[in-house]
């Protein structure tokens, strides 16, 4: 198996944060009491008059964030998903979807590889909160680098958005020439057997899982797709077209997130037989990282063996 | 010093903000009748006489900035942007109507001189410290009048927001609680108590004044009074009374929610009339 350097993709998202900081005198931060494991500490030293800690107040952090998007700031916000999407959830919906400020969430800790801190912690439920909601669009990097590219576009876009990062160091798969376009997805592996779709860490899963199942004869054309909403539909119809069947793969819940978005589209526009693979409507639990990727069987090896399932099932 | 010319032409305003509300109300078969009577002499002062607002450009960039955080009072916010030029005041006829632009809850896309979405309880005092924040940040003269249900101070996040407030020393920030006793289920005090609620803010770190907030000239000072604090927010805690200004609904719960019936309707009406009569001659 290749070597993988490790990077904190909230590392990238407090560099771009400064880089921003800089650009866009707008740029206001908040954060509730966690700014130094989301990195937006780092912004904070910098600027400190445009950065506000509200404490552990995430309802009211949120609300205070629309108020300075109407006020003309552009507030970037964070804290871990869980308190971000689940405890702020209708001050999302009231005052910065409804309202449609211009406010950005960049949440850290999603998905089971927060690891040790176990269920409470591991949001697992935030894209489908997120995406049910008008006017709000959904992110979610792959590594450092794509967490740079989606911060940037982000920022410099209108609207609300909510961007799902991780606690845990993930792969290096791309580099600092990597582009994201909202609203698309990209075919990093041709194929022609199985279109594999993944969502932050999988895609690295699924971009060694496609290499084994090569070996075996198994042609997986790979889909990245950090832009949840907009979904990036035509790409992943053109694919499907193509090979006739479609995984999904995602550090969430099998309910509402990716796989759900891309089973929506394609029962509309081309049906295909879909599995949706994720955590199968259950919490988390504690364990390391990358154990508890394996456990839930999201790893490359995981996904393999799911895909091989789907293959021989049908 | 307030003339007591301006302070009629207060009443009288606040006068005709109440015929709207039980109008709006009435020809809607829905909305809040009791909780904006209440509040009708508040915004009154603070459309018609207090805030820096110009109604033929509603996003002037001058402006002060209202934010309704108990939502269902809209009709009175409604009155008032009419009443002050936002859109025409017929158009308050058709509140709640799936034609209007007057949605049950103020909708901040749909409606000129609606600064905030609000209608869940709670948020809008956050709200207003964002607003006050970014006015801090550009050095901006601007202020913002926020407007809290009593029932209201129930939400946990209204005390969040009162931290922060003065925890970042909103000075250019006023907001006044509409104190009319009661929510839809009963007296605020017998629900859940709020009180004391002078002491609550002032442990929260606010500069506090009780005022009756049916007495235009007491408003007026309490708002003054308000922008001199310095370092501190302010919050000017008025008693009011629900359903103020029609004998029949005042003090009864059963007007939270519930509008006039059109007979209803029309006695209110004819008892406001005859108010603004009797203010006529006050005048003279």
């Amino acid at each position: 198996m290749r070597e993988f350097d490790f990077k904190h993709l909230r590392d990238a998202y407090g560099e771009v944060l400064l880089e921003m900081g800089e650009k866009y005198p707008d740029i206001v931060v908040l954060d509730a009491d966690l700014s130094g494991s989301t990195r937006t500490a780092r912004f904070g030293a910098r600027f400190p008059e445009r950065f506000f800690n509200m404490g552990v107040s995430e309802q009211d952090m949120m609300s205070t964030a629309a108020g300075l998007a109407l006020a003309g700031k552009r507030p970037v916000v964070s804290t871990f998903s869980i308190f971000a999407t689940g405890r702020a959830w209708e001050q999302i919906r009231q005052s910065i979807a409804y309202a449609k400020a211009n406010v950005k969430i960049v949440a850290t800790h999603g998905g089971v590889t927060v690891g040790e801190d176990g269920a409470t912690h591991q949001m697992l439920e935030d894209f489908a909160l997120m995406r049910v909601l008008p006017n709000m669009r959904v992110f979610c990097p792959a590594d450092y680098y794509e967490t740079k590219a989606v911060v940037r576009r982000v920022i410099e876009s209108e609207g609300p958005a909510y961007v799902r990062l991780s606690r845990a160091k993930f792969p290096v798969i791309f580099n600092e020439d990597h582009q994201f376009e909202i609203g698309k997805a990209q075919v990093l592996r041709k194929g022609k057997d199985l279109t594999a779709i993944g969502v932050g860490i999988t895609v690295y899963s699924l971009l060694l899982a496609a290499e084994e199942l090569q070996k075996e004869g198994i042609s997986v054309e790979v889909i990245n797709s950090p832009s949840i909403k907009p979904l990036d539909g035509e790409t992943i119809e053109a694919s499907a077209r193509k090979t006739g069947r479609v995984f999904t793969a995602e550090e969430h819940s099998v309910i509402g997130g990716l796989g759900s978005a891309v089973a929506e589209y394609l029962a509309q526009h081309y049906p295909v037989k879909m599995r949706i693979h994720g955590i199968k409507d259950i919490f988390g639990r504690s364990g390391q990282a990358m154990e508890l990727l394996a456990y839930f069987r999201l790893d490359p090896r995981g996904v393999k063996e799911e895909i091989l399932d789907f293959l021989e099932r049908g | 010093m307030v003339s007591d010319k301006e302070i009629l032409r207060l009443r009288k305003i606040a006068l005709k903000l109440r015929k709207h509300i039980v109008r709006m109300t009435g020809l809607a078969k829905s909305g809040h009748p009791g909780g904006s009577l209440s509040a009708a002499d508040i915004v009154a002062v603070l459309f018609f006489h207090k805030m820096r607002l110009d109604p033929k450009n509603p996003r002037w960039a001058g402006r002060d900035i209202f934010i309704l955080s108990k939502g269902h009072a809209t009709p009175v916010l409604y009155a008032a942007l009419a009443e002050a030029g936002f859109f025409p005041v017929e158009e308050l006829r058709d509140f709640r109507k799936l034609s209007s632009h007057l949605q049950g809850h103020p909708d901040r896309l749909m409606t000129p001189g609606v600064e905030m979405s609000t209608g869940s309880l709670g948020q809008g005092l956050s709200v207003a410290n964002g607003v006050a924040l970014a006015f801090k940040l550009d050095r901006s003269p601007r202020r913002v009048y926020v407007l809290i249900g009593d029932g209201e101070m129930q939400e946990g996040q209204i005390w969040e927001a009162a931290m922060t407030a003065s925890h970042y020393a909103l000075d250019n920030l006023t907001a006044i609680v509409d104190y009319n006793g009661l929510q839809i289920d009963g007296p605020v005090n017998e629900i859940k108590r709020v009180e004391p609620v002078a002491d609550k803010w002032r442990a929260f770190g606010w500069e506090v004044r009780e005022i009756d907030g049916h007495n235009i000239r007491q408003i007026i000072q309490a708002l003054d009074w308000a922008e001199g604090v310095k370092g501190k927010p302010a919050v000017i805690i008025a008693k009011t009374i629900k359903g103020k200004g029609v004998s029949f609904m005042e003090g009864k719960v059963k007007f939270h929610g519930v509008p006039p019936s059109h007979q209803e309707m029309e006695e209110a009406l004819k008892e406001l009339e005859k108010r603004e009569k009797e203010l006529e001659n006050e005048g003279i």
